[in-house]
């Protein structure tokens, strides 16, 4: 279990930026379901509950999420699900269970980069940007791939563009961890194939994914999508499962989530 | 650092440290239904209700109660009991140490949701582990207390 010498509760994004760049060992506090795992000692500890960052707003163009919206705000927010066919509601569905889908945030795993993570698979096929306390608005493409460095992410902003969406993923048993996580969204001509829990972080498949943009889809030519991204993505192995295992899922998964996307026109 | 919140309709005011967590704040105060069954998030043993809705409180850290409302299975023992009763009547009780959480979870279920399909029940309660029974009795016992059609 972490310890945590001084807690902090800052009244602006930029103090709590302040403290966390001021001091060697302070760390913000999210939903804390993955920092509890560890023994960290943890000097200050920065609370962002009194930021109002915690909830979904709908605006005329997008949505902003707060970093300290739950998944379980993200998986019944009834405005939110009516877009994307649903994506982010079926993305984290499968998340344990409902009582922890109501302690853990958005941005406390947006910001770890977990590989794991179905939300930032779904996330990234919505091509939503992160918004930090110091380094602003940026793709989340971009901010995954970027070296670690301080900041507070204070929001996700999604473009209601009209995407539609599907999300697959496969795991050993119901709320365990999941394998492999696919999204796929498609928007006039323009796909994107995202393959996460390789067990690396999420990825856009680019090459499949400019075919998906460009094709009539039938079911051979999702057979080729499929096997492309398969053929692209790099795999690796853990005790859920070996890099060949993921790269044979990821055929079968893209190929359901290409049907699914294919289906909503 | 001192809270104040509501615990089972009681205001309340406690002393936390600032890395303690919910959980073992309410057994310290004597709230012995607060089971910890994996410490890991997984297991739903520990499950209260904040503000209302079924939360793991072996994850929730105690300072965030400050202003909620807090609700463990002593606070809703006449609904509590009630459904016990049923459970009991399916054979769905064996060793008892998941059963709080678990009565917190089907609880919460129904006030979330009118009639749920067995789909909808299952999701609800896939973070409740429970070594003994199998689930079966379990699921008959819930479908019995929400009035749903059994199959």
């Amino acid at each position: 279990m972490f310890t945590v010498g001084q807690l902090v509760q800052p009244d602006t994004v930029e103090e709590a930026y302040r403290i966390l760049t001021e001091k060697k060992d302070a760390a913000v506090l999210g939903g804390c379901a993955f920092l509890r795992m560890g023994s960290r000692a943890i000097g200050t500890a920065i609370d962002l509950s009194h930021l109002n960052l915690e909830g979904i707003t709908e605006h005329a163009d997008s949505f902003e999420i707060g970093a300290m919206t739950t998944f379980r705000m993200l998986e019944t927010d009834s405005v939110l699900n009516t877009f994307f066919d649903g994506l982010l509601a079926e993305a984290v569905k499968p998340i344990i269970g409902v009582q922890f889908r109501h302690a853990v945030t958005v941005g406390a795993t947006v910001f770890s980069k977990y590989g794991f993570s179905d939300l930032i698979t779904a996330l990234q096929a919505l091509d939503t940007e992160v918004e930090l306390a110091h380094g602003g608005r940026m793709a989340l493409e971009a901010f995954l791939n970027r070296p670690y460095e301080k900041d507070v992410l204070t929001r996700l902003w999604i473009r209601k563009d009209g995407r539609r969406a599907a999300y697959q993923s496969f795991r050993n048993s119901a709320s365990d961890f999941p394998i492999l996580t696919t999204a796929v969204s498609l928007l006039a001509g323009q796909g994107r194939i995202v393959v996460g829990a390789r067990p690396l972080k999420a990825a856009i498949a680019v090459q499949a994914s400019q075919e998906l943009g460009r094709m009539d889809l039938n079911s051979q030519r999702m057979d080729e999508i499929a096997a492309l991204a398969a053929g692209e993505m790099t795999f690796g192995a853990n005790m859920r499962g070996s890099a060949e295992y993921r790269r044979e899922l990821c055929k079968v998964l893209v190929k359901r989530a290409v049907t699914e996307v294919a289906a909503c026109k | 650092m001192q809270i104040e919140f509501t615990l089972n309709d009681q205001p309340t005011v406690w002393d936390v440290s600032p890395d303690e967590f919910l959980a073992d704040t309410l057994r310290k105060h004597g709230f012995l239904s607060i089971r910890k069954g994996c410490n890991t998030s997984c297991c739903g043993l520990c499950t209260v209700w904040i503000d209302g809705k079924p939360t793991l409180s072996c994850t929730a850290l105690s300072f965030r109660m400050q202003g909620k409302s807090v609700t463990t299975i002593e606070g809703v023992a006449e609904e509590a009991a009630e459904f016990a009763r049923i459970l009991v009547a399916e054979g769905a009780e064996q060793c008892g140490f998941c059963s709080p959480g678990f009565i917190m979870t089907v609880l919460a279920l129904k006030h979330e949701l009118a009639a749920p399909t067995e789909e909808e029940i299952v999701h609800y309660l896939t973070g409740n582990l429970c070594r003994c029974t199998g689930y079966m009795g379990q699921m008959r016992a819930v479908k019995t207390y929400l009035g749903v059609t059994q199959r």
